[in-house]
């Protein structure tokens, strides 16, 4: 009885939470990192643009006019080629996902393409598109095309079965039981798989770019790297950045308001 | 209409699962399939209802369902099967979306089945927000409102806490006094067959053959928690199953 021992809690962590202001305190304390240390001078401005320089080089951008010229074609590229990508990727993933037939057929021809990294067939593109938009607008939805097919059959794999025969038993149609089931089970499968196909959308906007094109973020930074303007190379990059981070807020929303059911 | 099983065998693979099974269910009773786990009393079930097909054997529909029957044969889910993005009130319109009824006719059977089942006070909850038995109720409500011919119920009370067990027993009870309907009940527990059971047939250790059928005269309105009555059958299903019980426990699985 003398022994008194309080137990000890073991059950903290593996239970993330959101935790707001954290994210941009990492950027903030990153970005004051780099500019102290170019203005201190142990950064030399050789190895590393001062962020301020790269901010100005960013206002310069805005003010001549010529940041919507690049960033309205990226844009565009990137909405027209992903669009079309994943429209088919879900498309195809849902029919891998419902059909043994189409599954045997094309799970192998599916892993065969994911590999490949699509820059290498740039030239392919150029060749049957031509150089302009079109070859673009193809690498982007290529690109896209085979990780949404994989993330979406996953998910429809992942759908569950009760709920299917749940839907038999109650003499559903076919079209009803896949899009009133399967559709909206497999829909949280299909949005995660969205943020890494757009990511990879974007990759694949700058090497389109570095290819003919005259205007874009890929054609800015591809020139400033041949220049060695690092001020001008950082502010692109930036830019894509800011990109990669707005489109996954975008898609957080929509999972929040998608997915609304989810616990 | 009446539900009949000719000669029914059933296995999957090599296992054999159901043995030569012929069994008559009577309309407007509730008919009750008691036996060790594994025994094939889901299989059956699932048979009866045409999700699976038999090895050999069939499963006869004599006579017609009545007129305003949309789903003749219809499923009560031991999981409940509740689709968790649509509110309560969606759920049960899920299965009467297929069917050409107007708009109004549609909300009416919802209305009436909340009202049944004494949801309408949920009619825009979403499942995750309900507990397991105000889910099973859903369900319940789900499967009155395609006013089925014969219900389907696989151990529907199975995953809830014996008090909810206890209330929604009552349900049950309620609704088929005010509304009798024809029901096969499959269930682990002898208590649950003997107070919703008209007859309960007592299945054999895998592969499932017909033991017994014992019937209960009792109405079940007047069955209560503690009849003795009742508390003898109980013991003696328990005595007809309860070696069984315990091979069936040793026996290894390769379902």
């Amino acid at each position: 009885m003398s022994d008194r021992k309080v137990v000890k809690f073991r059950g903290a962590g593996f239970a993330p939470i959101s935790k707001r202001g954290v994210g941009p305190l990492v950027f903030i304390l990153l970005i004051g990192f780099l500019e102290f240390g170019t203005r201190v001078g142990f950064i030399s401005n050789l190895t590393m643009p001062r962020p301020s320089d790269v901010f100005w080089t960013f206002v310069n951008l805005w003010s001549s006019g010529l940041l919507w010229q690049h960033l309205i074609p990226s844009l565009t590229r990137l909405l027209v080629g992903s669009s079309l990508g994943i429209s088919a990727g879900i498309g195809v993933g849902v029919l891998v996902g419902l059909f043994s037939f189409i599954r045997a057929g094309l799970v192998p021809l599916v892993s065969a393409l994911f590999p490949i990294p699509k820059i290498a067939l740039l030239p392919l593109f150029v060749i049957w598109f031509g150089i302009d938009e079109t070859s673009k607008y193809a690498l982007i939805a290529f690109g896209t095309f085979t990780p949404t097919v994989v993330a979406t059959y996953g998910a429809v794999d992942n759908v569950d079965r009760s709920l299917i025969r749940m839907g038999q038993s109650f003499n559903l149609s076919w079209l009803s039981i896949v899009t009133k089931i399967v559709l909206p089970g497999a829909m949280p499968g299909i949005l995660s798989g969205l943020r890494i196909s757009l990511a990879i959308g974007i990759i694949l906007l700058v090497a389109a770019e570095m290819l003919g094109a005259q205007y874009g973020i890929g054609a800015y930074i591809l020139e400033a790297g041949s220049l060695y303007d690092l001020e001008r190379l950082f502010t692109g990059v930036a830019i894509l950045s800011v990109m990669g981070v707005t489109i996954s807020a975008l898609i957080g929303r929509v999972e929040r308001r998608l997915l609304k059911w989810r616990v | 209409m009446d539900l009949l099983l000719e000669n029914v065998c059933h296995s999957y693979g090599e296992t054999e699962v159901l043995r030569d099974i012929s069994l008559s269910i009577p309309s407007g009773k509730i008919m009750c399939i008691v036996g060790p786990s594994g025994c094939g009393k889901s299989t059956l079930l699932r048979l009866l209802g045409g999700l699976e097909r038999p090895s050999s054997g069939q499963v006869v529909q004599l006579g017609t369902p009545p007129e305003n029957c949309i789903n003749p044969l219809t499923y009560v889910f031991q999981d409940f099967a509740l689709l968790p993005w649509r509110t309560v009130e969606k759920n049960i319109g899920l299965v009467l979306e297929d069917h050409q009824i107007a708009k109004a006719r549609r909300a009416e059977i919802i209305a009436d089945v909340l009202a049944r089942t004494k949801l309408t006070d949920f009619a825009g909850a979403l499942p995750r927000q309900l507990s397991g038995g105000m889910k099973q109720r859903v369900a319940l409500a789900r499967a009155l409102a395609v006013n089925p011919a014969v219900m389907l119920m696989d151990e529907p009370l199975s995953a809830l806490d014996s008090q909810t067990r206890e209330l929604l027993m009552g349900d049950l009870v309620n609704l088929w006094t005010r509304q009798p309907f024809t029901a096969v009940y499959v269930t682990h527990n002898l208590n649950e067959a003997v107070r919703l059971g008209h007859s309960i047939v007592v299945l054999s250790r895998r592969p499932g053959c017909i033991r017994e059928v014992v019937t209960i005269e009792k109405p079940l309105s007047e069955r209560q928690i503690r009849d003795s009555e009742l508390d003898a059958k109980q013991e003696y299903l328990w005595n007809l199953m309860r070696e069984e019980a315990a091979a069936a426990d040793q026996e290894l699985l390769n379902v």
